[in-house]
């Protein structure tokens, strides 16, 4: 009996099952935190205090009210609708979402599947995702989930390339598509000018230039503000969910929330160094290699990133207004895409062109340059009143 | 015991697929048959991951689900007269359509039937990695024109033969293809505006 549990029990069934569950409730709480923080963000950003008492000061306890109202909501389906369909379109949209998450390395060594093609499969599952968002639009019977279901078909499907092609760079400079071997290749300081082996966004001005566009592309793929035409609330009530409510619309927003920071984890393990900080601070502290606390302190590396990122997503958010179909289109068509073509030819003739002895030093020089022009350029370029706006707030 | 767990997961994957083929054909409506089409090609995703083969699993969801995703928002655009989409099969359709199947049918099951199959045992480990791992790279390299070698198992870099060049013309000839079907598409497809006189 023993045997068959060492040999079968464990491995084939108790520890893929207790890491499946342990992903799903990091995943829910993810979902939790973020709505949260998402209210507080927009409050602030629109000079008001947020959720303010349910749990305290700070409403720590919003979203867990919000869901317990959600739950407790009746659930209805429209007589117009596809019903089977409508019933599991949240549930191939979720499934797409988590799917991802078995493949994503959180620290060195932590993931649950260690894929020889990570980045691959967590486009390809997440692609799965949208498939649920135009089941949903279709079977609601509802001319306005229709119209947000065949926007997000159109943008999705277009966002897709210049996403992809941006992958391809940090995955040429790598030379592998494993995300645990491109994270162990990251590790060490910021930029390793020796090298040249530092985060893969510092290797060459065109993976920096590659990590921007991405960051718009991922910002797309997960539908959210200013490419949001799939929800589009001021015309089309709101989108594709608009006919969902209590428990399957809960598993929507879940399932966006988590892709929020699904695509952020590809970008942080593919260009902006996993699970490493700037610093390599085990190794001046001299934690062995293979220590529990390198483990720990890699995980918290990833989370601070990832919700940096996805703070990003939603400071864009609540910063800009949504743009017309049309627009999202030309943006992607138009600019995205040949601006990702041309990182892409110039990612592939730099290493021939930059001499191998100090390649190391002229992409991380060159890729730090790209990073202080850009923020000089944000600060050159904020209109005076934004800054005057801030010193006079008035609460 | 072991051995049985594949097996398990092999026989659930395959009758979803089977099951998720036979209802996209019997399916009247184009929607559903569609959904029924992401299910059957999503467990054959499952089963070449279950196979080791990820790469080839992850590009079948990827292509497919972006080509079923195509065929929904085609078949609702172009045949939607109200919420469901009916389609009307002739019994001669069925007919001419199950002797085009069962033949292929037995096409396929014949060649497997007489292909002579590695008794199972019989492959070492290290041949099993040979011939699984480091198929896409081998691929890779073949379409840039590097053919992988391996006289012998001996895996020589210098000087390979010239004449050799692995899939490089098909994959250029591919390549032009679809450029000329690209643009072939974005001239059908591009608004016919007449331009005004003198402009």
């Amino acid at each position: 009996m023993l045997g068959s549990f060492q040999t079968f029990v464990w491995p084939f069934v108790l520890k893929p099952l207790i890491i499946c569950v342990a992903i799903m409730l990091f995943f829910q709480a993810q979902a939790i935190i973020f709505v949260w923080l998402e209210r507080k963000v927009s409050g602030r950003i629109q000079d008001r205090l947020g959720p303010t008492r349910v749990g305290g000061k700070f409403g720590w306890l919003q979203t867990i009210a919000d869901g317990v109202k959600l739950l407790l909501k009746e659930d209805l389906i429209p007589s117009e609708a596809d019903q089977p369909l409508f019933r599991i379109a949240p549930y191939i949209v979720l499934v797409g979402s988590f799917a991802a998450f078995l493949a994503l390395p959180f620290s060195d060594g932590w993931v649950a599947q260690n894929l020889n093609v990570a980045v691959f499969y967590i486009l390809a599952v997440m692609s799965v995702e949208v498939f649920g968002v135009i089941m949903a639009g279709y079977a609601s019977g509802s001319k306005w989930a229709l119209f947000g279901a065949m926007r997000e078909a159109a943008q999705v499907v277009s966002y897709e390339v210049p996403m992809a092609i941006c992958i391809v760079l940090p995955v040429m400079a790598a030379g592998t598509m494993n995300m645990t071997t491109a994270g162990r290749m990251q590790a060490g300081w910021l930029i390793n000018f020796r090298t040249g082996a530092g985060w893969l966004c510092f290797h060459d001005p065109f993976t920096f230039f590659a990590a921007m566009v991405y960051l718009v592309c991922a910002t797309a793929s997960v539908k959210r503000a200013p490419f949001d035409l799939a929800e589009a609330e001021s015309e089309l009530v709101a989108g594709f969910h608009t006919e969902y409510s209590g428990f399957r619309w809960l598993i929507f927003f879940m399932a966006e929330y988590a892709s929020m920071l699904a695509v952020s984890g590809i970008a942080i393990t593919m260009f902006w160094g996993a699970w490493n900080g700037p610093i390599p601070l085990c190794d001046l502290v001299g934690v062995p290699p293979g220590h529990w606390f390198r483990g720990l302190l890699g995980f918290l590396n990833f989370i601070v990133k990832g919700y940096f990122l996805v703070l990003v997503m939603m400071w864009v958010r609540w910063t800009l207004p949504r743009i017309r179909i049309d627009q999202v289109m030309k943006t992607c068509l138009k600019y995205l895409l040949p601006m990702s073509c041309f990182l892409l030819l110039g990612a592939a003739v730099w290493p021939v062109l930059v001499p191998t002895r100090f390649g190391g030093l002229i992409g991380g020089v060159a890729a730090a340059l790209v990073a202080l022009a850009i923020v000089a350029y944000g600060v050159a370029t904020t209109p005076a009143s934004a800054a005057q706006g801030r010193r006079q707030r008035v609460y | 015991m072991l051995d049985l767990w594949p097996q398990i997961l092999f026989w659930i994957l395959a009758v979803v697929t089977v099951v998720s083929s036979v209802a996209v054909v019997v399916a009247q409506n184009v929607v559903r048959a569609a959904v029924w089409l992401l299910f059957a090609l999503a467990g054959t995703a499952g089963l070449f991951f279950l196979m080791g083969a990820d790469f080839v699993g992850a590009t079948q969801l990827l292509i497919y689900v972006g080509g079923t995703l195509v065929l929904v928002v085609f078949g609702v655009m172009l045949t939607a007269r109200g919420p469901f989409v009916r389609m009307e099969t002739h019994s001669a359709e069925w007919t001419l359509a199950a002797v085009v199947g069962l033949a292929l049918f037995g096409l396929l099951a014949g060649s497997i039937l007489a292909a002579s199959w590695p008794e199972k045992g019989s492959l070492g480990p290290a041949e099993l990695n040979a011939t699984s791992s480091r198929t896409s790279l081998d691929l890779g390299l073949a379409f840039l024109g590097i053919p992988p070698q391996r006289a012998g198992g001996v895996e020589t870099t210098a000087g390979h033969d010239p004449a050799n060049i692995g899939y490089l013309l098909p994959f250029e000839i591919v390549s032009v293809h679809l450029l000329v079907v690209l643009i072939g598409a974005a001239y059908l497809a591009r608004s016919k505006r007449r331009r005004a006189r003198g402009v």
